[in-house]
């Protein structure tokens, strides 16, 4: 790792003024992903910004159509809460391991945009905006690509707000080794109809499967999914996943979601 | 039996300091003034190095200095400690391993110049200024190009890149076997190369004392006598009185802290040029590029079988990935340790192996547990399994039908080894109960109602461990005796030290031998210490590997024991005024036999020490013996295991259900710390069936290069195992013990795969590799329901 410096602002303005200031400052939200990388010496950010010292980032509020989360939350403190769906809820308790739960937050996932990380898609199956300093953003806009999304420099999130649906699943294929979201579908029946939405397996991170959509719309049952008329070519594929196995993939595990949910 | 004796589950006297986080392992050393090293290596496969410019490296921060292979060249090059003929006679093909780089490197993460510094972090900034000008050649990953002969060579001495071209056995008379045949069974099987994955990285500490002339290296090795022969006559050239070897706690080694590797030899070697200590620890990426790995074996074989099933006769043609380079072991894996296991359990009379070694541009390879005897038997058990598949038959009787019966020990195999003793009937048996066999299509229509493809699979192996008898490895072309050494000294008070040249590194030593000598001498657990480590506390040691600890250290221990009573029983009669035939020995007391006198052990080990009226011409003082073993032959350990597995056809995903291992390992001296080893083992063996999968692209980039794309087994992928030894004495040493160490790893594998192709075949399909991932076994079902795809 190389040398940084190091702030710990209390307020999201204090936050704002140390990124502007440092050369090549970069947030730090849990560290899950942004530590191991300096610790490669794969990223050498000039300065890192805490927003772990930022009290109002942290906590679950129930508006009662919506769940809001803080930023800062962890991923064990929203699979514990009883106010957060449960399909959020079970997806938050099964990221990573205990550690990784304990530390990692969900403004650092959604900020990040792993492409097979799992809170993508419930962001956009469900609907949710994200909340910053400066605006909301509705997930459909927010995820713009691999790693990339809708935030401007020195744009914070402060939360994401959750429309709590009908009902939903999320099933996870995990990668043998990382355990990350080999293919991840989030699938929920929400006041604007059905949502899918899948992760881990997109070449331009997560995506809505919409022909899926479609035809859940109509017929919500598992022999309703076909995966096959999504394209191979915008899918990934590794020495872990093909990816027509990838494609393969999604419609086990949405037809799983769906049979789950119809219980 | 006693609580603490031979046979007792003791508790681990390590573990207290293990768990508690108060080990001792290289890392935990720091010398006064130490600095750290930082290894800059190669990020390319196969290039000439055209230039280093080390100018900005020497001027940064901190730095001491900067080496490359223009000041490491007139060392020796780090050696081979086996030479393997070619089947004309002539020597193996042995080039130059270099200590740090000289003009080429030739794998990602070949040495090209070590830093060192203050601290690590500045050593490692300086790294970064160092240019290398390095022009890329062509790679070559893949070992069937790589002797094609016309593509890129790794050593320009190694034409085709050809370490050796060796066999076993005569291939005429192998053929003439075939004619009779009933039946030939083929198989195309590839081992999958796997990265060893101790849990604590490697590290060295190089120290010289200018005062002395002693150099100390400190490092995670399984034998320090070892390194200190290999590095000191062969690289540095230093006397070993002058060089001590310390190989404190050690974290896991499965055989890749066996070798000698260039890292020790730079960190003493720069020690005295620096002026100070130097420490290195490997980063946990930089393990997977520097640590020796394992298997990587392509194999064709050939079975004939009469119209019974009985074997007639088995012709194998390996090929063997060395890497880059030779590490110390490596040869000797596909040969000795491999071709000479291919009887396995069976009464096949006439066996062929041809084995072709080859450098390829990537990390060395060597033995990973098991070693050569884990390739042998997943050949084996995948032919034996598939010839029963295609002639109808059950896997058991087909097994029982073929098994070297347990009357006609010793039994000399067609392939050198005579095997001293064995029931594999009797380990069959236990697991067939214990796996419930009877019940097995009962669970598989259970597992069809769910969906699931449910599978058995079987392996019954025989293994050779103890390693093992000088003469013998001598005349294979060993370099080394395989002999082992034990001290006994007995304090005044009664204590114990036990000074062992095995080396600990997870199997639980200072429990298992503490117990023989609690049980010989009879006294308590806690009175005896087990030393081992350090070249200068211990006079001589071969180490630990091939499951040789107690087989061969342990002996040397009970040897020493024995002498040790010897003596003490000529101090008894000299102070009880008996007769030396008349003392006995039994339960820690010296007794004359007839009368009521009687003297404990300690009261004899206080004598000894006070010796006032010893008659000093018939009685020295002192109590303490050494001993050095030499086992007459290997050891035999053997045994069935069975597989049980679901697969979710859907996903490909194949879970484990069931896994039973029976194993005769001998005499079981503990039984926890055995079934903890048997555990151990089978974990590794279904990492390596269903997980783990070292892979290079072909411009021999490593894929998998860390925990993000190399699959270890996590406790979740393994199920609860059932584990149980039946009990063949070996017939050549005091205690009758086979070793433990490794039969878990060399007999799961092919139980595990057999298993899967056994769920599958209902499907079609009759073929799949290792490892058995969901992918893989996706695309297999997949081929199979459409042919034509498959293409």
């Amino acid at each position: 790792m190389h040398n940084f410096d190091y702030h710990r602002p209390s307020s999201l303005d204090d936050a704002v003024a140390a990124l502007g200031k440092g050369e090549d400052a970069s947030l730090v939200a849990g560290g899950m992903t942004l530590i191991p990388t300096m610790k490669q010496r794969l990223a050498a950010p000039s300065d890192l910004v805490d927003l772990g010292g930022i009290a109002d980032l942290v906590g679950i509020k129930d508006d009662g159509d919506s769940v809001t989360i803080g930023a800062m939350t962890t991923h064990a403190a929203v699979a514990a809460s009883s106010a957060v769906p449960p399909s959020l809820a079970a997806l938050a308790g099964n990221i990573g391991d205990a550690q990784v739960r304990n530390r990692g937050t969900i403004g650092g996932s959604v900020a990040n945009n792993d492409p097979t990380a799992c809170y993508p898609s419930a962001c956009l199956a469900l609907g949710a905006t994200i909340v910053t300093n400066a605006r909301e953003i509705p997930a459909d806009d927010f995820f713009t690509g691999m790693f990339e999304t809708a935030l401007e420099e020195s744009e914070i999130i402060k939360a994401v707000r959750f429309p709590k649906p009908e009902a939903g699943n999320y099933q996870k294929f995990e990668n043998p080794a990382s355990r990350y979201a080999l293919v991840g579908v989030f699938v929920a029946k929400t006041k604007d109809g059905v949502r899918v939405a899948v992760t881990g397996a997109g070449n331009d991170g997560v995506f809505r499967a919409g022909d899926i959509e479609q035809a859940l719309s109509a017929n919500f049952s598992p022999d309703a999914v076909d995966s096959s008329s999504i394209p191979v070519d915008s899918l990934n594929g590794d020495i872990h996943a093909s990816a027509e196995y990838r494609q393969h993939l999604i419609g086990v595990m949405a037809r799983r979601a769906v049979a789950a949910i119809n219980g | 039996m006693s609580d603490t004796g031979i046979g007792a589950s003791v508790k681990r006297k390590e573990d207290q300091r293990f768990l508690t986080g108060r080990g001792n392992y290289t890392d935990d050393i720091d010398r006064p003034n130490q600095t750290y090293a930082y290894i800059l290596r190669s990020p390319m496969a196969h290039a000439r190095i055209k230039g280093l410019n080390i100018d900005a490296a020497k001027a940064a921060p901190g730095v001491l200095a900067v080496f490359t292979g223009a000041d490491t060249a007139g060392l020796g090059g780090i050696p081979c400690g086996w030479g393997v003929n070619n089947k004309d006679g002539s020597p193996m093909n042995e080039p130059k391993h270099p200590v740090l780089a000289e003009g080429k490197v030739r794998h990602v993460g070949d040495p090209v110049a070590l830093v060192v510094a203050e601290t690590y972090a500045q050593a490692k900034d300086a790294a970064e200024a160092i240019e290398m000008d390095l022009e890329e050649l062509p790679a070559v990953v893949n070992m069937e190009k790589a002797i094609a002969g016309s593509g890129p060579q790794v050593h320009d001495d190694a034409p085709s890149n050809l370490c050796y071209d060796w066999e076993l056995g005569d291939e005429a008379e192998v053929d003439g076997a075939f004619k009779d045949a009933a039946h030939v069974v083929s198989i195309d099987i590839t081992n999958n190369r796997l990265v060893p994955n101790a849990m604590e990285p490697r590290a060295a500490i190089g120290e010289f004392d200018k005062a002395t002339g002693e150099y100390t290296l400190y490092t995670t090795s399984q034998n320090p006598h070892v390194i200190r022969l290999l590095m000191g006559a062969f690289v540095l050239q230093l006397p070993e009185h002058k060089l001590r070897v310390v190989a404190p706690d050690v974290g896991g080694g499965f055989g890749s802290k066996i070798y000698h590797y260039a890292e020790e030899a730079m960190v003493t070697w720069a020690a005295p040029r620096v002026g100070r200590p130097i420490k290195w620890v490997a980063e946990r990426a930089e393990s997977f590029i520097s640590d020796a790995h394992g298997r990587d074996h392509i194999t064709h074989a050939d079975l004939a079988l009469d119209k019974e099933g009985k074997f007639l006769g088995l012709k194998v043609y390996t090929k063997a990935n060395m890497g880059a380079y030779l590490s110390t072991f490596s040869t000797c894996v596909p040969t000795y340790l491999h071709s000479t296991l291919l009887a396995g359990v069976y009464t096949t009379p006439k066996i062929y192996s041809e084995v072709k070694a080859i450098f390829t541009n990537t990390v060395p390879v060597d033995a990973y547990r098991g070693a050569g005897r884990p390739e042998a038997t997943y050949l084996l058990e995948r032919l034996v399994s598939k010839a029963a598949w295609e002639l109808g038959m059950d896997q058991v009787e087909i097994r029982r039908k073929n098994f070297i019966p347990k009357d006609a020990f010793p039994y000399q195999t067609p392939v050198a080894l005579q095997y001293d003793s064995g029931d594999y009937d009797a380990t069959l048996d236990k697991a067939l109960e214990l796996a419930d066999y009877a019940g097995f299509p009962a669970r598989k229509a259970e597992a069809a109602k769910r969906g699931k493809l449910r599978g058995i699979g079987f392996s019954t192996y025989v293994e050779a461990c103890g390693i093992a008898p000088s003469a013998v490895v001598g005349s294979l072309g060993a370099r080394a005796g395989l002999f082992e050494s034990a001290n006994v000294r007995v304090h005044p008070t009664g204590s114990v030290s036990i000074f062992t040249g095995s080396h600990s590194h997870g199997q639980g030593h200072e429990t298992t031998f503490a117990q023989l000598v609690s049980d010989t001498l009879g006294i308590p657990l806690e009175n005896v210490d087990i030393v081992h480590g350090d070249t200068n506390k211990v006079a001589f040691g071969m180490g630990t590997y091939g499951s040789r600890s107690l087989a061969v250290g342990g002996e040397a221990i009970m040897k020493a024991l024995g002498k040790v009573t010897d003596k003490a029983k000529k101090i008894a009669a000299h102070i009880m005024e008996a007769s030396e035939a008349d003392i006995e020995f039994k339960d820690g007391k010296f007794t004359v036999s007839g009368t009521d006198k009687e003297m404990a052990f300690g009261e004899i080990a206080l004598a000894a020490y006070v010796p006032h009226n010893f008659p000093h011409d018939q009685l020295e003082p002192g109590l303490e013996e050494q001993a050095f073993y030499d086992p007459m032959n290997f050891t035999f350990p053997g045994g069935c295991h069975i597989c049980e597995v679901e697969v979710d056809p859907d996903t490909g995903v194949v879970e484990v259900v069931n896994m039973t291992a029976a194993d005769d390992v001998g005499r079981v001296i503990n039984p926890m710390i055995v079934e903890g080893q048997i555990h151990g083992g089978l974990a590794q063996g279904i990492g390596q069936a269903l997980l783990e999968q070292c892979i290079y692209d072909e411009d021999g980039q490593l894929v998998t290069g860390s925990y993000m794309d190399y699959c270890m087994p996590r406790a979740d992928n393994l199920p609860d195992f059932k584990a149980a030894t039946t009990e063949t004495l070996c017939a050549h040493n005091s205690l009758g013990v086979k070793g433990c160490g490794e039969v878990g790893a060399i007999g799961s594998p092919p139980s595990v795969i057999n298993a899967v192709i056994d769920a599958l075949r209902e499907r079609g399909v009759t073929d799949i590799s290792m490892p058995a991932t969901p992918q893989k076994v996706w695309q297999a079902l997949r081929a199979a329901e459409m042919p034509a795809a498959a293409e």
